[in-house]
């Protein structure tokens, strides 16, 4: 189980990281509102939470250059609308105006995820009264996604170490029976967590 | 096809938001309706098997890969209902674990791939596997819901974008209609390659509508007929409809400084846009769209013909490792 790679900083001691999971929630949700409303050459609103932003950044402890290669990695769909809408009268103003607001708030994102456990986050939901199967699917997802990429990761292997062809249609259906197996396996699996989370006396 | 924040405005995000809510408010009163509770662990599972399966990188060309979306796998495995909330999970998991689709925006995000995704491609799947009721039927109509649930979702995407006036709907349409018909290809045969590799390892766990009857040849006439009938809706509809002036009312109305211009400038496809060429592309798209259908259910009926198991097979359990 090597499977950190997914929520690798998000349990870390920061001040952030301490912070109540409700208040991160609010804030986040509360910061993308104020980039998303304001209008766009008001530049200080944006200077303001870029600052606030990278102040969090530096007081959470998440090395840097992990949440700037997060942002890189999620920019692409940012970057094609903003080419798309740069083709409109005024484009140029729309489009520079869609890649500011966009990256403060993915930058928002990135911090959110990363200084909040998601046991915390599904807490919150909790008391904000989601309805209760959400929150144990939710929850039963999380617990076992790190299984089941255990599982697929294994297959993966095994199928490499068994076949020797790089064909393109080959890789399609053994990788599509790899997943078929997956759901398969899965609700197997699920099947014997019904039976012991019965036996735990589960409602 | 997860949209980040800062791209939709606010409008658009609690118009999207309240839809997805209802719906997934719907959704989840069904279940505790009808569900048997030992389905519940099943649910959590399927939504961690989605969030896996679209890990998996399948190579397409020169470097590029592409993975399952999974609107269209769940429903036929799982049924409609526990298919939004299972996609609802996933997407929320990806918000909050990866901040992949922004949190604003997640009502337009469960709105586009989980509750348009899952019931267009469901509708679409019932009614062809319904004409066609035998395994290739339920291969065919998986394959050709799958696509139709892509640029369903891909259609309604564009629709919100340009409602929040960051890009014309003369332009986004067309892009954000033709890549994913590319892209639904893909989708189409991951899905019915999966679907096709269940049916051999556990037929009980696909949809258990089958029955032996093979097709007549004015069966397939008719979900031709179905298919071309789709194709006008996906595509006609967006073109012949009248809201770009609804959406140019809309604008002058609410006005959002610095946005306006933007919203003033959207292009109805026929009259009155300042943008030459524009119209003509989103027709030019709509007929592609109604063309690429066709052919869309055609590669559907073939993969699926090549795909059916030949006899119900009671078949080794152990074949993906």
């Amino acid at each position: 189980m090597r499977h950190d790679f997914l929520d690798k900083w998000s349990r870390l001691g920061s001040p952030i990281h301490r912070a109540p999971s409700a208040l991160k929630l609010a804030l986040a949700l509360a910061t993308v509102v104020a980039s998303v409303v304001t209008p766009f050459p008001r530049w200080w609103v944006f200077v303001v939470i870029a600052v606030s932003l990278a102040l969090v950044a530096l007081m959470s402890r998440v090395p840097v250059p992990f949440l700037l290669r997060r942002l890189v990695l999620l920019e692409p769909f940012v970057g094609g609308i903003a080419v798309l809408s740069a083709f409109q009268p005024d484009g140029t103003r729309v489009a520079l105006s869609i890649v500011v607001k966009s990256t403060l708030c993915l930058a928002t994102m990135i911090l959110l995820t990363n200084t909040t456990p998601f046991a915390e986050i599904l807490g919150t939901f909790r008391q904000l009264h989601v309805p209760a199967v959400l929150i144990t699917v939710l929850a039963l997802m999380y617990r076992y996604l790190f299984v089941l990429i255990d599982e697929a990761e294994r297959m993966q292997r095994a199928r490499r170490s068994r076949t020797f062809t790089n064909e393109r249609t080959h890789v399609w259906k053994s990788l599509a029976a790899l997943v078929g197996q997956l759901f398969v396996r899965s609700t197997e699996r699920a099947e014997r967590i019904y039976a012991a989370m019965c036996a735990r006396g589960w409602r | 096809m997860h949209v980040p924040d800062g791209l939709l405005d606010l409008r658009t995000a609690s118009t999207t938001a309240v839809l997805s809510l209802s719906a997934l408010t719907a959704a989840l009163r069904r279940l505790r309706l009808g569900l048997p509770r030992r389905r519940i662990p099943l649910m959590g599972l399927a939504a961690a098997f989605l969030f896996t399966a679209q890990m998996l990188n399948f190579p397409v060309a020169g470097g590029t890969s592409g993975h399952l979306l999974g609107a269209v796998l769940a429903s036929v495995l799982l049924g409609p209902s526990p298919a939004i909330v299972v996609m609802t999970a996933v997407i929320l998991t990806q918000c909050l674990l990866f901040a992949d689709g922004g949190l604003l925006a997640l009502g337009a995000n469960v709105f586009n791939m989980a509750i348009v995704g899952v019931l267009g491609g469901y509708a679409v799947y019932k009614v062809i596997s319904r004409v066609l009721p035998d395994r290739r039927g339920i291969l065919v109509a998986a394959a050709f819901a799958s696509w139709c649930s892509t640029v369903l979702a891909s259609i309604c995407c564009a629709a919100e974008l340009a409602w929040s006036g960051v890009a014309p709907w003369g332009l986004v349409f067309p892009a954000m209609a033709t890549v994913h018909m590319l892209i639904g290809i893909g989708e189409a045969a991951i899905t019915t390659l999966v679907i096709a590799a269940i049916m051999k390892a556990r037929p009980d766990l696909v949809d258990p509508t089958t029955s032996a009857a093979p097709p007549s040849a004015s069966r397939f006439v008719a979900a031709y007929g179905l298919a071309a009938t789709f194709g006008v809706l996906l595509f006609a509809l967006p073109f012949a409809s009248s809201w770009p002036d609804g959406l140019e009312r809309v604008g002058e109305v609410l006005g959002f400084a610095g946005r306006t211009a933007a919203v003033r400038a959207l292009p109805a496809p026929m009259a009155e846009y300042q943008l030459p060429g524009l119209g003509s592309a989103t027709a030019a798209t709509s007929a592609a769209g109604f063309v690429g259908t066709l052919i869309a259910f055609a590669l559907a009926y073939v993969l699926a013909a090549a795909l059916a198991p030949k006899a119900p097979a009671e078949g080794p359990r152990d074949r993906a490792a």
